[in-house]
């Protein structure tokens, strides 16, 4: 993948004014794998009695970063969209804490790209939350 | 015949509304995405109005997959939760009081979450309801599905399962 094309893919992503409302930022993105980081911020929780982070946050930042992985593979679409996506929740994310995802695009036929996915806190061993999902893949012409 | 006479309806309503309040009032992130449910009986609608940092592709434009997600999961998770807490609140084992004070008993756990994106959500109202389709002892399955403009032409739909809170046995 070209630099031009990892620009490109970061600029898309953080033209996306939902990825914008919750904070997302893109800190690595390159041949099939992206990850973006989302700050801990108490309008995302889903739990007022712990502070934890509601799932449905932790959804929107996989499906993002499934969606980036997707965009900066080497056969890379011109355009994806999630047709499936299945989250599994380990445990709850330490109220506080950055949430990462990192998803990884390990493979792309004609039409369909295949995405797995995984979030941690700062403890990066225990993962807090893993996706598996299929994406749409837009071809130009 | 001693029968009791039935309660008047706007005591049923309130105690109803109260528990319904104070399942989705104090959530944060449900308040961050606007959304809000209607009550019929027991059977809630989520409802949840288009607003501009809901997209997630600004070109068609269409709502975030990660939104239309996050409102099917809400959706199961609070029909769920309602449901669980219905018989204990009729009954009045709790509390309108307490409810309304916050005092919530422990609620289920979402283990996995599925959702099948459908068609592209417009920059629209979002309408979604859930199915309990069953609500064990310790898991329950749950199906969810959002519509927009037409009930016949889902958005996406979406199967959960929680993990039920321990009872105190």
């Amino acid at each position: 993948m070209t630099a031009d094309k990892t620009r490109i893919a970061r600029q898309f992503i953080e033209t996306i004014p939902h990825a914008r409302a919750l904070g997302m930022t893109i800190t690595e993105i390159s041949d099939g794998f992206a990850r973006i980081e989302m700050a801990y911020d108490e309008r995302f929780v889903g739990d007022p009695q712990t502070g934890v982070i509601h799932g449905g946050a932790v959804s929107a930042l996989m499906d993002t970063c499934g969606g980036a992985a997707v965009m900066s593979h080497p056969e890379a679409p011109a355009g994806t969209a999630t047709i499936d996506l299945r989250i599994d929740y380990m445990r709850a994310a330490v109220p506080g804490q950055t949430i990462v995802a990192e998803a990884t695009c390990y493979h792309v036929t004609r039409s369909v790209a295949f995405v797995r996915a995984t979030a941690t806190d700062d403890d990066r061993d225990r993962p807090v939350a893993t996706a598996a999902g299929a994406f749409t893949v837009e071809r130009n012409s | 015949m001693s029968r009791r006479p039935p309660e008047p309806v706007q005591v049923i309503k309130q105690r109803r509304d109260a528990a319904l309040t104070a399942l989705v009032g104090g959530v944060p992130y449900i308040n961050f995405l606007g959304i809000r449910f209607d009550r019929r009986g027991d059977e809630l609608t989520g409802v949840m109005p288009f607003g501009e940092n809901l997209i997630g592709n600004p070109f068609l434009p269409a709502i975030h997959g990660g939104v239309t997600a996050a409102f099917l999961e809400v959706t199961a998770l609070i029909s769920l939760s309602y449901l669980w807490l219905w018989e204990d609140v009729e009954s009045g084992k709790i509390e309108v009081a307490d409810l309304e004070a916050g005092q919530l008993p422990r609620l289920p756990k979402t283990i996995d979450f599925t959702v099948d994106y459908l068609r592209s959500g417009l920059p629209r109202d979002s309408y979604a309801r859930a199915r309990v389709t069953r609500s064990g002892r310790r898991y329950a399955s749950v199906q969810a599905e959002a519509w927009q403009d037409n009930r016949d032409r889902p958005i996406a739909q979406g199967a959960a399962h929680f993990l039920m809170p321990r009872g105190d046995g």
